[in-house]
């Protein structure tokens, strides 16, 4: 989606995250993203390249870490993990299902020098 | 060499358009003030369906915040009504985010118990993720748009609460099958309550004027 304004903001957070001046270059950051979080890996990585330009973060590796998506079944009452918003309760094949987990967009760690 | 080493940031993203969001949430609620985030795709008739919905609800103090990427065309239209609106351009920016709304509740001067009704960009895509501080968005889908369009923007629907499927008045030229698009709309979000309108013709457009009225009454009596 609008992965540009989501790097600009992950930009905002390392920059108030290394403003030691102690810190001199971040190395790498892992991002947590979630399977229903609408966020496109390549567009995400094209924006990292171009968004850090001029900062501590400015040539650092980014690594994507997918997190899984579960969904609540309304007809079984269990909570399964899916991969899409469409897919019907592995449990009972309900297709009455209501996404739980999925949508985090999360900086973890990074790596500085 | 110097020695690497590993910050824990352990943030959300979206974490400052989420701190905005708190932030209009509690100067609405210190209000009681009902706020609408009305999503939808360019096209599906937002700014006619809120017009007419100015006009129905007559004396009810109200505000309206226009998100367009250009232009104060939809604003004015609201003024027309005889409505404080106020718009925001975007720019570049595909979606509102919470600091824009903020700063136009601070040119609003909201009344107590009053409705605003913020029109998002038109895009099903980027709004979804961004919380403006309201009380629940409304997702508009005119009839025309295609059954699929649910399953094809499931996010969306699934943030809304309620999805206005709207232009019925056009159904019967378009082999339109609205009980399709009731069940891809629950199929995506079991939960979403529908209502059918046509904002032209003004079928069913009590029933929205009285969810708001009944969604704003329990907001006041909580």
């Amino acid at each position: 989606m609008h992965e540009m304004s989501l790097v600009e903001g992950m930009r905002q957070i390392i920059e108030r995250a290394t403003a030691d001046p102690g810190i001199a270059q971040v190395t790498r950051v892992r991002v947590e993203i979630g399977r229903f979080a609408g966020v496109e890996t390549a567009a995400l990585t094209f924006a990292w390249d171009v968004v850090m330009r001029g900062s501590k973060a400015e040539g650092a590796v980014l690594e994507i870490i997918d997190l899984p998506g579960s969904a609540l079944c309304y007809d079984c009452g269990k909570i399964a993990r899916i991969d899409s918003r469409l897919d019907p309760c592995p449990h009972c094949g309900s297709g009455k299902v209501m996404p739980e987990q999925g949508d985090e967009m999360r900086i973890k760690d990074m790596e500085v020098i | 060499m110097t020695q690497a080493r590993l910050i824990e940031v352990e943030t959300a993203i979206l974490s400052k358009n989420d701190s905005y969001a708190e932030g209009n949430r509690r100067v609405l609620n210190a209000l009681e003030v009902f706020t609408v985030n009305l999503v939808s795709s360019p096209g599906s008739g937002k700014t006619t369906l809120l017009c007419e919905t100015i006009r129905r609800l007559g004396d009810v103090p109200l505000a309206v915040i226009e998100g367009d990427q250009q232009t104060a065309n939809d604003a004015e239209r609201i003024r027309a009504t005889g409505a404080r609106a106020v718009q925001i351009n975007t720019g570049k920016g595909c979606h509102l985010d919470a600091h824009m709304v903020g700063h136009a509740l601070d040119r609003l001067r909201l009344r107590q118990g009053s409705f605003l009704f913020i029109e998002n960009v038109g895009n099903l895509v980027c709004p979804a993720a961004f919380d403006l501080g309201e009380d629940c968005k409304v997702a508009i889908l005119s009839v025309t748009e295609g059954e699929d369009k649910p399953l094809k923007y499931p996010d969306m629907f699934t943030a809304s609460r309620l999805a206005i499927l709207n232009k019925t008045d056009l159904a019967p030229h378009c082999d339109v099958d609205l009980d399709l698009y009731a069940a891809n709309l629950k199929r995506v979000n079991p939960d979403i309550e529908i209502i059918a309108l046509s904002a032209r013709t003004g079928e069913g457009m009590d029933r929205w004027i009285d969810w708001l009225q009944a969604r704003r009454d329990a907001k006041r009596a909580v």
